[in-house]
């Protein structure tokens, strides 16, 4: 028994010494997630989501904007910091069969309005003016705070908007329209106030490219449901309702959020192939041109989401450049504690990988000498 | 001696913190109630009252710690410096006529009211920030209350709890009708509650059941109240009520029967247990104590009988915090079973109801009428009417008539003498129903509306009309709404009046008692205080069409274009004529080219 313990023993010493390689990978993996921890993008969430359409046969974009709102709440980002602007009201509209429900699937699968809903800019509110006043923060002092965009230079604001729009315009309301031009110069406004650390700009109307067209702030990433000069077309009606739903971008984009989860590393690349020709009819455009981070490395919940970073670990962590220092200690750190460090998601599968090959091979060379043993 | 040592310690304990001399913190108690009433349509009525009642004097303490009176409208308060406030939220229209004089009617849409201290300096001011704090609280559009829809009633409106002196310019008023109440609205009012809706009555306000009735109407209502009998000290009273009707025949599938199951899609579990008292009352006054009409199920252990809105009325309890009642299944489904059908008798109509209308043909002028109703066999009672109409419908008082049985009444413009302060507060000026009285404030354009307030005597049995006419006016073409076709709003008129009961209520302890008395406490008892809303009023106004600048610009640039190009190319062209080109495809060819280069052709 004394001889497998230490014949054991001495095994483990040499698969430990095989995996030094893998080690000191890990080991810089640690250090490179040590440094990126201090070195964070954004610290908070914000999401500004705007329907400009009045009137009952726009329904769908009520809907539209719902679904983004109950996935980002799903997601983590409180009502605090959400800005919820509704240009009519649908839900307990005298037209409604179903009323306090909006729907966004047919055979009234989905309820996305929700028993928690809190809407910041209802109705006569939801101007071109008060949205760039929210967008700038150049609000009358005696708005309250629910109805403020309070984000800093940390903050990462996810913008949606949807209704009917056209060639370089969207529509609010049937009365007034913004320009991609007043758009992109608020955008600076932000810049300029530092208002924004990134900011992800979605709009799902007709030609809704040609409103991120005229962007020239840093940070900016944008997608739009169809190119200039094609129109974005609705989803499916309900019999019941007797109005359409959904608009298909938004219904396919939905569907897509619905399988996120705050600990998903889906990333920003299947966001942008979320809705092909063949099941939007339109084509979806995106830039990132303007966007200094790599979209394969931007992952959807550091729009949608508000995820905090945190690094639960029970051993100390030394930053400092000695790296032999860091190795053993490392190595150590690995085995023991690297596999329970599940927040950090950035470089947590890399880590978790190295030491789930590590366990395994330790785990084959232990069944080998116990085989061996008989 | 272990014993003495163990005393002695315990009464260190109790003494300890009380022995230092710090002040306890204020008591405070939550008390719930709902009230389900099957009306005479065969609609049921659902109400909810939560009360608070909180043991401290915000004006003048710092107070830090809140526990079941909610902070956001603590603070509210003191900023402020609020005397009393009352917000209420309504979808619908109570039909007094067919359903019975309600609890607590509220207009429909956005109805703000507050009595400010006598501190505040510039009420208009903390009026309005009161208005946009308050939009933010409760997701609604209160910001729009402004000059324009804000008045300042003389005698409709009296302070609700306690007061020194009732001096109206500190009182505001206002209604947005055309406000819309759904899910967002209930979402932050249900968060006001101490157990939010998890546990007690509260668990039953699901918004796809409550939304879908024919009235719904959420309130809070913020007052000071005597702490004790003496009245040495103030607690601050916040009632949160929220009323529903079922139209029973659509959910109970052409049946009279209801549970609460069927109505809210819930059933109750257990009390709320932050709650002082937490019970639900079944009106059971028509059918008297046999079973054989109708059957309420679980039986109830108590029943409680008094006076409320001038008839006697017997209520089925049952009190969650009773071990029995909730004990076996661990739910409690309240069902109303009807044994044989009623039979066919005719509603009992209410002694005061109204109407509201606006009659005229065109867009330029029209009349305003209200029809009010006096059933009561042979009493005569005062009303008093505030009507509040905005600015762009342009009243003409000299047409004002009220006409009541044909003939001609009207109230005596003599001004009111000041009255003495009545010890308790009153709702209805009663010194003043010997006189007349009549406070008419004109509108100016676009900055404060008509305000008409009058007090009418309606006789026995009668019908009272009374009408004005008004002509529209323009807007600019930028004050109109984005839907401008829809039309424009009126506000509800109010109407306040003590109507006689029919049985005397007994005067008791107008505060613990529930279902709505100690809202409005009246020193005479042989008559109830009650205060109706009129349906509002839609009126359209001259609307111009929208998309005449653009077809005026196509228009005029067409013409000019075709009339004036025309004129143009025939006095300053020159015409030459040309020669037909003969030649083969090679000569076209080079002639294109020479065309190209800008040279004479061959």
């Amino acid at each position: 028994m004394v001889d497998t313990c230490f014949l054991s023993q001495g095994l483990t010493t040499l698969a430990g010494l095989l995996l030094l390689p893998f080690g000191s990978l890990a080991a810089s993996q640690i250090e490179d997630q040590a440094e990126q921890f201090f070195r964070s993008g954004h610290t908070n969430n914000w999401a500004v989501l705007v329907c400009t359409s009045r009137f009952w046969f726009n329904y769908r974009h009520v809907a539209n904007t719902l679904s983004v709102y109950r996935s980002v709440k799903r997601l983590g980002i409180p009502d605090s910091h959400i800005v919820l602007m509704l240009a009519d009201d649908m839900a307990c509209n005298p037209r409604n069969p179903k009323p306090a429900t909006v729907y966004s699937h047919k055979n009234m699968e989905l309820n996305v309005y929700g028993d928690d809903v809190e809407v910041d800019y209802r109705s006569y509110e939801v101007t071109v003016e008060n949205f760039l006043r929210v967008l700038t923060g150049r609000i009358p002092s005696s708005t309250p705070r629910s109805k403020r965009l309070l984000s800093d230079d940390r903050s990462n604001i996810l913008i949606y908007m949807t209704g009917h729009g056209g060639n370089g315009f969207l529509k609010f309301q049937d009365s007034e329209e913004i320009t991609n031009i007043e758009l992109a110069d608020a955008f600076e406004q932000m810049w300029q106030k530092r208002r924004y650390n990134e900011l992800l700009f979605i709009i799902d109307t007709c030609q809704g490219a040609s409103m991120y067209e005229r962007f020239y702030s840093p940070n900016i990433m944008a997608l739009a449901s169809s190119q200039v000069g094609e129109d974005s077309l609705s989803h499916q009606p309900d019999p019941a309702v007797g109005v359409h739903l959904m608009d298909r971008y938004t219904f396919y984009v939905l569907e897509f959020l619905e399988e996120i989860n705050p600990a998903s590393q889906t990333n920003m690349n299947d966001l942008f192939q979320v809705c092909p020709k063949s099941l939007c009819v339109s084509t979806p455009g995106h830039r990132t041109d303007l966007f200094q981070r790599d979209p394969k490395n931007v992952l959807i919940t550091d729009f949608f989401g508000s995820v905090r970073k945190v690094e639960i670990t029970t051993e100390t962590l030394s930053l400092q450049p000695d790296s032999g220092v860091i190795e053993s200690r490392n190595l150590h750190t690995v085995f023991h504690s690297g596999c329970t460090n599940l927040h950090f998601h950035q470089q947590c599968t890399r880590v978790l990988f190295t030491c789930w090959l590590a366990l395994v091979i330790c785990c084959l060379l232990k069944m080998g000498i116990l085989t061996g043993m008989r | 001696m272990a014993a003495a040592v163990r005393i002695f310690l315990l009464v260190l304990l109790l003494l300890g913190p009380g022995g230092w001399g710090q002040a306890e913190p204020p008591r405070d108690s939550l008390r719930e109630e709902l009230v389900i009433t099957p009306l005479p349509s065969g609609d049921v009525a659902a109400t909810f009252q939560f009360r608070t009642r909180w043991d401290s004097e915000l004006q003048r303490e710092w107070v830090s710690h809140y526990r079941l009176f909610p902070k956001a409208l603590g603070q509210l308060i003191s900023k402020y410096s609020l005397r009393e406030l009352h917000l209420s939220l309504t979808q619908g229209f109570w039909r007094t006529r067919y359903w019975g004089t309600p609890f607590l009617q509220a207009p429909s849409g956005a109805e703000l009211w507050a009595w400010f201290q006598e501190t505040v300096t510039d009420v208009d001011e903390s009026w309005k920030e009161l208005s946009n704090v308050l939009s933010g609280i409760f997701c609604a559009s209160l910001n729009f209350i402004d000059s324009t829809n804000t008045v300042t009633p003389t005698a409709s409106f009296k302070p609700l709890g306690l007061a020194n002196g009732t001096d109206h310019s500190f009182l505001r008023y206002a209604v947005l009708p055309r406000e819309v109440v759904c899910t967002e609205n209930l979402t932050p009012w249900k968060k006001l509650l101490p157990c939010s809706s998890k546990a007690g009555l509260s668990v039953l306000l699901k918004a796809d059941r409550l939304f879908h009735t024919s009235y719904h109407s959420q309130a809070v209502h913020i007052r000071p109240v005597c702490r004790n009998a003496r009245c040495t000290s103030v607690s601050w009273e916040l009632r949160q009520t929220l009323s529903v009707v079922f139209d029973a025949f659509v959910t109970g599938q052409g049946k009279k029967d209801w549970s609460l199951f069927r109505m809210f899609s819930r059933t109750l579990t257990e009390p709320c247990p932050l709650a002082l008292e937490s019970r639900v009352y079944v009106d059971i006054t028509s059918y008297g104590q046999d079973n054989e009409t109708l059957e309420v199920y679980p039986p109830p252990l108590t029943t409680y009988q008094d006076v409320i809105l001038g008839t006697r009325k017997t209520y089925a309890v049952y009190d969650l915090l009773d071990a029995a009642v909730v004990s076996n299944s661990r739910s409690l489904n309240i069902q109303l079973k009807w044994k044989r059908p009623p039979e066919n008798e005719a509603p009992p109509v209410p002694f005061l109801y109204a109407q509201r209308y606006v009659s005229g043909y065109g867009l330029q002028s029209g009349e305003l009428s209200t029809l009010l109703y006096n059933t009561h066999p042979y009493r005569a009672f005062p009303v008093l009417l505030l009507d509040s109409v905005p600015w762009y419908l342009r009243l003409y008082v000299h047409t004002l008539t009220i006409t009541s049985k044909g003939k001609e009444n009207k109230p005596s413009e003599r001004s009111p003498q000041p009255a003495p302060p009545p010890p308790l507060p009153l709702h209805v000026p009663q010194h003043l129903s010997s006189q007349g009285y009549i406070h008419y404030q004109p509108a100016q354009d676009r900055m404060q509306p008509h305000l008409l307030e009058m007090l009418i005597q309606l006789p026995a049995n009668s019908i009272t009309k009374v009408s004005i006419q008004f002509e529209r006016a323009l807007l600019k073409w930028t004050e109109y709404t984005p839907d401008p076709n829809h039309g424009f709003y009126v506000s509800p008129s109010v109407l306040s009046a003590l109507v006689p009961s029919v049985v005397a209520a007994k005067p008791g302890d107008w505060e613990e008692s529930p279902l709505f008395n100690s809202l409005f406490p009246v020193s005479d008892s042989s008559s109830y205080f009650v205060r109706l809303y009129t349906e509002p009023l839609l009126v359209s106004l001259p609307t111009p069409d929208f998309s005449m600048p653009y077809n005026v610009v196509c228009l005029t640039c067409t013409v000019v274009a075709v009339c004036y190009g025309s004129f143009y190319n025939l006095l300053t062209r020159t015409f030459q004529i040309e020669e037909p080109r003969k030649g083969g495809l090679a000569k076209r060819l080079a002639n294109l080219v020479r065309r190209a280069r800008g040279v004479p052709p061959l």
